[in-house]
């Protein structure tokens, strides 16, 4: 598969504390990333800069890359809005609106209004689908999403996301809110989203990186420590501190 | 943040390897020593002894399972759970062959020997020597000694087609030969199987080490 995005000598800095240093990170297209590391370490930091997320947060400043097939989404003419149209991203808390599950959906299509000749009706039921939400919800569309359980209410959130059609699929710690069933089926679903989408997940669960991922980035202090294929790292890690953490020695 | 519960359990499990191969071991100098001697009844204490083997390789296998179960290791904790399991049917395999020694002893009851018992105790020596160094290479993790181990399987080859030419000949000059050689083959093919054992966990201190697999006994046949 392709390079879908890629960080080059990355740097990320809050003020004068410097958060990430020199990451240089390549992302296969429709496979999934892991990024795992002790808190701290910059790893969601790092997931943050590939959708200009930490753009909101004042006193930050940043060096390097991050190409989208292989533009730069930091270039002073790219468009903020179009990237994060691209690069979609679902939380740790699943965050849905404050409104039905439908227009938790539709939200997305009807604020950009480019439904290309599809209904807003078929948009909402494709991404419920996809998210594998749709038999548990079809008769309750126009419930509150925030009835829903912790896990359909995340599953919702993915829903909400695929209904702008993205490329990449972010995930910053998904499921650390859900408990084990609700984890699985996110975990499935991932395998399902990975034949179309990228995903890069960012996990503290090593078993879950383990799991779901073919590619892993260990981090620490902000630097990426290791990156390799996801069997390998788990089996037989190459540095000694990527060893230290997956084995529970430190972190 | 170390994991002393788990350090410790890992420990205790790398510990029982041993100890079931000193068990080996002496199951081996015991199968030896009932066919020199002709002691029937400890050849039939050893063969039923052989399950105090097994019983202890499960008994491994079992805390190996808990330990996966409940740490979820990785990496090198993984791989040495990995090579224990692997290094534990070896073991027990290489007991199973002692047990057939003393099997064979049985079946030749009080007949007269063919020749001076040398050649075979000699084979078994061997084998006991390269069998501790294993797993001395198991606790120490050195592949060097491991990968060492390897090429001295020739040298119980080269004993065991030694053995079985000698004997060849006897059957071939007295018929009245053939039983006591043939059961003398199968004692050298034991010895010779169990040194050939002794390669594979060679090669499991060098997967858990290094994290790759590697055939280190390349039959020169």
């Amino acid at each position: 598969m392709g390079i879908k995005m890629q960080t080059s000598s990355l740097s990320f800095y809050y003020g004068e504390k410097q958060a990430l240093a020199n990451v240089s990170l390549k992302f296969r297209e429709q496979e999934i990333t892991a990024l795992i590391g002790p808190s701290g370490c910059g790893k969601s930091t790092f997931l943050r800069t590939l959708n200009r997320m930490n753009d909101t947060i004042p006193h930050t400043r940043l060096e390097g890359e991050v190409l989208l097939d292989n533009q730069n989404i930091y270039a002073p003419d790219a468009d903020v809005v179009a990237v994060r149209k691209k690069v979609g991203m679902v939380f740790q808390q699943p965050n849905p609106f404050p409104k039905s599950v439908f227009n938790n959906v539709a939200f997305g299509p009807r604020m950009s209004g480019n439904n290309q000749g599809v209904s807003l009706d078929e948009v909402v039921e494709g991404s419920l689908r996809a998210a594998a939400l749709w038999d548990e919800v079809k008769d309750s569309l126009h419930k509150s999403g925030l009835v829903l359980s912790g896990g359909q209410q995340q599953r919702l959130c993915i829903a909400r996301v695929l209904a702008i059609e993205p490329e990449v699929i972010l995930m910053d710690e998904p499921c650390s809110a859900l408990d084990p069933i609700a984890t699985l089926k996110i975990e499935e679903l991932m395998q399902e989203l990975k034949k179309k989408y990228t995903i890069i997940i960012v996990t503290h669960n090593m078993q879950q990186a383990a799991r779901v991922s073919q590619w892993t980035g260990f981090f620490l202090m902000g630097e990426l420590v290791e990156y390799g294929i996801t069997r390998d790292i788990f089996t037989n890690p190459q540095n000694k501190k990527t060893e230290g953490y997956i084995t529970g020695r430190f972190g | 943040m170390p994991r002393e519960g788990f350090e410790r359990q890992l420990q205790q499990l790398q510990n029982k390897v041993l100890f079931m191969g000193s068990m080996v071991e002496k199951a081996i100098t015991r199968s030896i020593e009932s066919m020199k001697s002709r002691n029937l009844e400890a050849a039939r204490q050893l063969i039923a002894d052989d399950l105090e083997i097994n019983q202890i390789r499960y008994e491994i296998e079992d805390d190996a399972i808990q330990l996966i179960a409940t740490q979820q290791p990785m990496a090198a904790d993984l791989r040495t759970i990995i090579a224990v399991l692997n290094i534990i049917t070896d073991l027990e395999r290489m007991g199973d062959h002692a047990e057939g020694i003393a099997k064979i002893t049985l079946m030749l009851g009080d007949e007269p020997p063919l020749k001076p018992f040398i050649d075979i105790p000699r084979m078994a020596d061997r084998t006991k020597h390269m069998l501790r160094r294993s797993l001395s290479a198991f606790i120490t993790r050195d592949t060097t000694l491991a990968r060492q181990i390897c090429t001295e399987d020739d040298e119980v080859d080269n004993l065991h087609e030694q053995v079985y030419r000698e004997l060849l000949v006897f059957m071939l000059q007295d018929v009245k030969t053939i039983s006591r050689a043939t059961y003398l083959i199968w004692a050298s093919h034991n010895l010779e199987r169990m040194a050939d054992r002794v390669t594979n966990i060679c090669e499991r201190v060098v997967f858990m080490v290094e994290g790759k697999v590697e055939e280190m006994n390349v039959s020169k046949y």
